[in-house]
């Protein structure tokens, strides 16, 4: 990924400054705490983070096309809580998946058609989904916070399938992460979004479909959020709506930036995605096993993400002169 | 007139279509939608919420609309300034614990509390400031960042005090009178939240710090470019933002004297969807403190409404929702269509019937007839010149004309060869004419009356009138100066073609053929300036009579010229001299033998005239058309028309080849010969008058031989 639109030291300094820093930090968690180079721990590490790496899979594909989506993790919690519980409330469960498919295309494709062809920012159009998908779904749709999974249902067998004794989520995880570098590095649709990314005028002008391509990749981030909330729920066996008021989704946005991912759009790939999870992910396990409480772990999160914010916006440094008036 | 032409004027020259489009330039549009919308809560949720309008009840809303506007108005400011900030639930949140920590555990006064609030909230915005100001990160990420990081920070906190707060003695009446008392029926907290908002108003507004952050916000490279210190004008946001919230923090604090993990929840969605939907423009520039405490109220109404109507957990988000999309869109929509909508409305022609009129074809024997005399006139800074509008001469009979560059250039007799800049104004210097003591003054086209001393040195004289009653756009600036000409007692009078237009646009006053040229006088004894006449079509050249007790004008669009008088019976008022020419009159100045040269800047047309008699026909065309096939007046051959005291045509000269001065918009007698000049061409003409006085000079006649 790192030929692609960018000097090639830079990438891999800043890629591999953040992997650097995650094999210090598994050398140092490996010597210093106990337990934590237990092969289950490591496996417990990339569960942790596979639905995390997930969504922010989806949030990559829009980010490298200057986009941003801040509707990610409504989408995920309040879609998977809406099928449940039409499926608590006897809707049969091909009908039931078949509305909650549609509800999940028709935001996607409302982010898409509000950013791409009302040219309204995509923070502000995807602020306002997630806020109306939480509370259009808490309000009218499901009764309770917090919605289980049917007893038997194929969601809750799906949680406790193991290969090779590594749970189902990772092997989800890995088979997406593949699918997406295919597409984003070896398919015509892949390229046309760093191009879009990089310079959307530029590539409206040599006849790219920059519009159409803008909506697709809200819906498919829509999409990925759908898989991401369905195996939340699989490995929980009921799904929990206030993950949407958590710092889950800043957590996905810090995969993305952490790991390498320009938020100027254009650059980037699933390999910067793998990175920042690897890292967050030793980072998480490293701070529970020491027992950090999870407030204190919000705010060591946080400090890092506005780290990275400000690395970004100092190696990817806004144009003042060219600056488009109103980006912010 | 038919039936269809009298319906026709009737349409359009009663119904006032220009005032949509003048209506449209006022900012104060930008308010109507979002009153709308307030007008519209405050009905639905008074209707549906009984007792919703009593005092009670709104004294409970209000106190909590007092600490939310105060927030408002910070992240308005900060907004106007083209940025965003989205911690301020955190620094609310924080401020809010500050003072109760200070307060209820160390025990301190109340303004130890407030104190600590405020730093509180300083620090938080200035380091906001700093990240988005100096080092010029997104805004919106940064801020998303820090107000997780305020907020973690925050709950950490209330876990560890809260017992501590609870168990706590301090009481204050202060805190209590901050708290819970009234003033008039509002609550302290809403009294502070208005003086904040005036304040900020006024300072947004009428002060220079203000238009600093309008101007960043508006364009900031153009601000940079302009020496504006767009950092620390951006970072001064953000410092605002967050003592504002703290204020409001402290108030919530006195309020509920203690702090809660629910405090500010939300607090940053709620306040950007209130300055959006109050209609505070995303990216800055646009917007003012009232959109924002509008939509502050509007907001909190919805929202508070809603849960007094028993909706459950998550409505509010949804209606937030909904609220910032559709108010973004139609922001973004509204921003980016405003001047669409505005160029289809704001050309609105009027019905006119041009009078017949005599032929001026050669051959034709009418006194209008021209000749191709002009083509033999001399060129002087061929190709050195652009648009030479006007032409004069001093007492030294050095040459002196404006350019399209802002430039009046000088050339020197007695060949006319050597040129040089006399003055930079700016503009382009229109009409030009010596005053006694030998200053140039000059019409400056869309800037004003403008005078130039021997010595070069450049003043402005007249920028504007005094605004009359009924106007809907601001009509005391001077939009498009034309000619002027000195009176013996040293007033000024000069035109102001158009109000509708600005200079370069007077094809586009022409297709609309509006009535709203003005003369005016500029009194140098005291510097005011008074506007004279209104209601003329373009008004142009203006020349004192020989006696100095009246003068010319020229009507170019109607094709008259007018005789106003300064003196005698008819003192202050016009007449029409000169009625339904066949050409369009421009400049017009005194000839040597006592009658008057008025150029013609272009002829009258079948076509044109027929086109002002269907206005519907002029607004289509300039809806539908580009620019290049509009219909509008002939500007390709001109002339040079002589007449006398009464009105009478006493000969005209055109160039017919159309070679050097097709186009001709004044022309200055000096010495027996003539100097043409046209806005349009690239020399000035000199051409020798035969029979002509060959010592009479324009100088000497208005202030006599040299002294």
């Amino acid at each position: 990924m790192n030929t692609i639109s960018r000097p090639s030291f830079r990438s891999l300094n800043q890629e591999g400054i953040v992997f650097a820093i995650a094999v210090v930090l598994f050398v140092v968690a490996a010597i210093g705490l106990p337990g934590f180079i237990d092969p289950n721990n490591l496996v417990a590490i990339v569960r942790s983070v596979s639905v995390l790496g997930i969504l922010a899979l989806g949030m990559a594909v829009v980010v490298i096309g200057r986009g941003i989506d801040l509707s990610a993790v409504a989408i995920m919690a309040m879609s998977v809580a809406w099928y449940l519980q039409l499926l608590n409330t006897g809707t049969p469960d091909g009908l039931a998946f078949a509305y909650v498919l549609a509800g999940v295309l028709a935001i996607g494709l409302l982010n898409g058609f509000l950013v791409a062809y009302a040219d309204v920012p995509a923070i502000f159009v995807t602020l306002a989904t997630g806020s109306f998908v939480f509370g259009y779904v808490r309000s009218q749709l499901i009764t309770q916070d917090a919605v289980p999974v049917p007893q038997g249902h194929w969601v809750e067998l799906l949680g406790g399938r193991r290969f090779l004794d590594i749970p189902i989520e990772v092997f989800v995880f890995a088979g997406l992460a593949f699918l997406f570098f295919l597409f984003l590095r070896y398919t015509k649709w892949g390229r046309y979004i760093y191009f879009a990314g990089d310079n959307p005028v530029a590539a409206r002008n040599i006849g790219i479909p920059v519009r159409p391509m803008l909506v697709l990749r809200y819906v498919l981030s829509a999409l990925v959020a759908l898989i991401a909330g369905l195996l939340t729920a699989a490995s929980l066996h009921s799904i929990n709506t206030r993950v949407v008021n958590s710092t889950l989704l800043y957590d996905i946005v810090l995969v993305a930036v952490i790991g390498g991912i320009g938020l100027s759009g254009g650059r980037g790939g699933v390999r910067n995605v793998l990175v920042g999870a690897a890292l967050i992910g030793i980072l998480l396990n490293a701070m529970t096993i020491i027992d950090i409480p999870l407030l204190y772990q919000n705010l060591i999160k946080a400090a890092i993400l506005l780290g990275a914010i400000i690395v970004d916006g100092i190696i990817n440094p806004r144009d003042e002169q060219t600056a488009q008036q109103g980006d912010i | 007139m038919s039936f269809r032409e009298r319906l026709q004027s009737w349409r359009y020259n009663l119904v006032p279509d220009h005032l949509v489009g003048e209506i449209l330039t006022k900012r104060w549009t930008d308010n109507a939608i979002p009153f709308l919308a307030l007008v519209v809560t405050l009905a639905t949720f008074g209707s549906l919420i009984p007792g919703f309008f009593k005092l009670t009840s709104l004294q409970e809303s209000t106190r909590q609309l007092g600490e939310f506007s105060m927030v408002v108005t910070g992240m308005t400011v900060v907004m106007l300034g083209g940025g965003i900030d989205l911690s301020v639930g955190s620094i609310f949140a924080l401020s809010c614990f500050s003072a109760v920590y200070v307060f209820f555990i160390l025990e301190q006064s109340i303004w130890l509390a407030l104190a600590a609030s405020l730093a509180t909230g300083l620090i938080f915005g200035a380091i906001n400031g700093y990240l988005v100001g100096y080092l010029r990160l997104r805004a919106f990420l940064t801020t998303l960042v820090t107000f997780i990081f305020g907020r973690a920070l925050f709950d950490i906190l209330v876990t560890t005090y809260a017992a501590d707060v609870q168990l706590s003695t301090a009481t204050s009446d202060v805190l209590d009178f901050i708290g819970d008392s009234t003033f008039w029926g509002l609550s302290v907290s809403v009294w502070l939240a208005i003086i904040l908002a005036i304040v900020t108003h006024i300072a947004l507004t009428r002060s220079r710090p203000g238009w600093h952050v309008l101007a960043v916000g508006g364009s900031r490279r153009s601000a940079h470019n302009a020496g504006i210190r767009v950092r620390r004008t951006v970072f001064m946001t953000y410092v605002f933002s967050g003592f504002c919230a703290s204020i409001g923090g402290f108030l919530i604090a006195c309020r509920l004297s203690g702090a809660g993990p629910g405090t500010g929840l939300n607090l940053e969605i709620m306040a950007l969807t209130a300055a959006v939907v109050g209609g505070v423009s995303l990216g800055g520039g646009r917007g003012s403190v009232i959109k924002g405490l509008m939509g502050a109220i509007i907001v909190l109404t919805m929202t508070n409404g809603l849960i007094r109507l028993g909706y459950g957990t998550g409505t509010n988000q949804m209606v937030l929702g909904i609220m910032l999309a559709v108010a973004v869109t139609i922001d973004i929509r509204w921003l980016k269509n405003r001047h669409k909508v505005l160029n289809e409305v704001y050309v609105a022609p009027v019905y006119l019937k041009m009078g017949a009129t005599q032929s001026a074809a050669p051959g034709s024997g009418t006194p209008y007839e021209l000749d191709n005399r002009l083509s033999a006139a001399d060129h002087i800074g061929l190709g050195e010149l652009e648009g030479p509008e006007d032409v004069i001469l001093d007492r030294d009979d050095h040459l002196y004309c404006g350019t399209r560059h802002g430039e009046i250039v000088r050339f020197f007799a007695p060949d006319y060869v050597k040129s040089e800049v006399f003055a930079h104004i700016g503009g382009f210097p229109l009409g030009l004419a010596f005053d006694k003591a030998g200053n140039l003054i000059s019409c400056v086209g869309a800037m004003g009356l403008y005078s130039v001393s021997p010595e070069r040195e450049v003043k402005r004289l007249s920028a504007e009138t005094a605004r009359s009653w009924t106007s809907i756009v601001d009509d005391a600036r001077l939009r498009d100066p034309n000619d002027c000409d000195i009176a013996p007692d040293g007033r000024i009078y000069f035109t102001d073609s158009t109000k509708r237009y600005d200079a370069h646009d007077w094809a586009l006053d022409s297709i609309e053929n509006r009535a709203t040229g003005r003369l005016l006088v500029y009194d140098p004894t005291d510097g005011s300036t008074k506007t004279l006449l209104d209601g003329y079509r373009y008004t142009n050249g203006v020349c004192m009579a020989h006696d100095g007790k009246s003068l010319f004008f020229a009507e170019s669009w109607a094709c008259r010229v007018h005789r106003y008088w300064l003196e005698g019976p008819k003192a202050g008022t016009a007449e029409c001299v000169i009625r339904d020419m066949p050409g369009y009159p421009d400049n017009i100045n005194r000839a040597s033998d006592g009658n008057y040269w008025m150029a013609w800047l272009g002829m009258r047309t079948p076509s044109f005239d027929l086109s002002l008699r269907h206005p519907d026909m002029r607004k289509r065309m300039t809806r539908r058309l580009p620019q290049d096939e509009w219909l509008f007046p002939n500007i390709n051959t001109g002339g040079v028309v002589k007449f006398n005291e009464k009105g009478g045509i006493v000969e005209a000269m055109g160039d017919l080849t159309g070679g050097a001065h097709p186009m001709v918009t004044s022309m200055r007698e000096h010495k027996g010969y003539l100097f043409v000049g046209g806005i349009l061409n690239n020399r000035i003409g000199r051409y020798r008058i035969s029979g002509a006085d060959p010592n009479w000079t324009s100088t000497a006649s208005y202030w006599g031989a040299r002294s």
